[in-house]
């Protein structure tokens, strides 16, 4: 049986610091199960959210090796023991204590978002009907798990904290799978171009890097977003168009 | 236990508790942009030997004004200001300029390499002020689809240099016969490369059917739009690729305009 060291925050709001372990490492291990021997071994007060240990909760969201990650589904057979792994939370939210952050910032903003609006139903016993196909595009955006990473690596907010602007990946990702809806008439356009501050986003793909559900939350949520907001807002033909034409909207 | 004094807070430029060589990407972004962006340059105020043959270099197709046999309109316009150097180049470069340059691939890029902002995921920036795309000047991308307009146009007149590339001069007769030589496979090649680069733009993925929520209403569209999706999953590959291919293709026509390199002929 291996040993690996470990470089774990340890603190609060107040201040903290790296705090030095070791645990013995089994095949199979990820890093949750590493955290929880510590806490088990060497530090019975660490703090750590987690749930389902599943990948699929998304409450052990943190910084491994630098890098934002859920710990129950890193392995320690990928990460290099030949220096200590460092654990640390997520650096774009309140620090709790220890490993847990304060993710209701996310949650906040969500209510700021139109919520779905149907058109009509489509038969006399109001229900509606859809082409698999039309729902199939926004079926990868419901796989998210508010894990948050894409938030906590988006540097937007986690070196820039324009918080109060920017909803951030997440919120694109709620957003697009709204406006994509095949049965959705509400327009977000607006609020996504002015409060919601899309043209923050430089597209650095972090978010898409760091998602455990593989959502291509780029290419797939927030490009297709800034394209919509360009058709609204920044396309000169369109513009001219609006004005021969003032009641032409986009088809769909 | 043993604690080490150190901040949680924000970071440093530069700094990171990343262990990978973050940096590498970041440097060879640099380093490759910046080389293309110097040959480019370089090649753009030449002027000359940008043609063999039936070749013509992609940097200056399509030849609207020059000394060669390609030129739609004949030599240098009159109305060009005496104090810039004349290269056909100079006049059609504009167009896939602005189209690499506003192309959300390569911005996503570039934002790295260039401006550190950030220079990696979850590493320092130098700078504490933000503002994006969505103020002066960067909010000007939001026109990359009128640089895709004009892109699509030159895939078509890349392709027909290609089928010129084909018909090679008789020297006895002065006849054209069919050809193919290296450099026609080139010049080929390129027109694949930036036809798979542009049309998996994801402006044109968005105009072809993205912007639209019931896509099965509309076949063509929809299939339209799942190519496009197509060649977009592979849009950072296509980018290199077309971007390194370009600027081989102008120095293979290059090199044999100036007898250093010989073509050699297939068929």
């Amino acid at each position: 049986m291996a040993t690996a060291s470990f470089r774990v925050w340890r603190g609060d709001a107040q201040g903290g610091a790296f705090a030095d372990y070791t645990a013995e490492i089994s095949e199979g291990m990820v890093v949750l199960d590493a955290i929880h021997r510590i806490q088990a071994e060497h530090a019975n007060d660490l703090a750590v959210r987690w749930n389902c240990k599943a990948g699929k909760c998304g409450s052990c969201s943190a910084e491994v090796n630098g890098m934002p990650r859920l710990m129950c589904m890193t392995r320690m057979s990928e990460l290099p023991l030949d220096k200590p792994i460092t654990v640390e939370p997520m650096r774009a939210f309140p620090l709790i204590r220890d490993l847990v952050t304060d993710v209701s910032w996310n949650f906040r903003a969500k209510m700021k978002i139109k919520e779905f609006k149907p058109r009509k139903p489509d038969a006399p016993d109001g229900t509606w009907r859809m082409a698999q196909e039309d729902v199939d595009r926004v079926q990868e955006f419901r796989k998210c798990i508010e894990c948050f990473l894409c938030q906590d690596v988006c540097h937007v907010i986690r070196n820039h904290q324009l918080q109060e602007d920017y909803i951030g990946p997440r919120l694109f990702v709620h957003t697009v799978a709204l406006e994509m809806h095949p049965l959705d008439t509400e327009n977000r356009i607006a609020d996504l171009k002015k409060s919601q501050g899309l043209g923050y986003c430089n597209i650095t793909k972090c978010c898409t890097k760091v998602c455990p559900e593989s959502i291509t939350i780029t290419d797939n949520a927030i490009i297709p977003l800034k394209e919509r907001v360009v058709d609204e807002f920044y396309d000169p033909l369109r513009m001219l168009a609006r004005l021969v034409w003032p009641d032409s909207k986009p088809p769909g | 236990m043993n604690t080490t004094g150190e901040s949680i807070a924000s970071l440093r430029f530069g700094q990171t508790t990343r262990r990978d060589l973050w940096w590498v990407q970041t440097v060879t972004v640099l380093v490759v942009l910046s080389s293309f962006a110097a040959y480019a340059t370089w090649a753009a105020f030449q002027g000359k030997n940008y043609y063999w043959g039936p070749y013509l270099s992609p940097f200056y197709a399509p030849e609207i004004w020059g000394s060669s046999p390609n030129a739609w309109f004949g030599p240098k316009p009159l109305w060009w200001p005496d104090w810039i150097r004349f290269s056909p180049a100079l006049i059609i470069l504009i167009f896939p300029l602005g189209f690499r340059l506003t192309c959300y691939y390569y911005r996503g890029a570039y934002y790295k390499s260039f401006w550190a902002d950030p220079p990696s995921c979850t590493v320092g920036e130098p700078r504490h002020s933000y503002w994006g795309e969505a103020a002066w000047p960067l909010v000007l991308q939001n026109i990359h689809r009128y640089f895709m307009y004009p892109a699509l146009v030159f895939i078509v007149l890349l392709s027909f240099e290609t089928w010129k590339a084909l018909w090679f001069t008789n020297p006895a007769d002065g006849s054209k016969v069919f050809g193919i030589g290296v450099g026609t496979l080139i010049l080929a090649i390129n027109v694949v490369l930036l036809g798979g680069y542009t049309l998996g733009c994801h402006s044109l993925r968005h105009l072809v059917g993205g912007r639209i929520d019931r896509l099965s209403q509309t076949p063509f569209r929809r299939e339209a739009y799942r190519c496009a999706s197509c060649l977009n999953r592979g849009h950072m590959p296509w980018a290199w690729a077309s971007l390194f291919w370009v600027a081989f293709a102008d120095l293979y026509v290059r090199m044999c305009a100036m007898g250093i390199w010989t073509d050699w002929r297939i068929f």
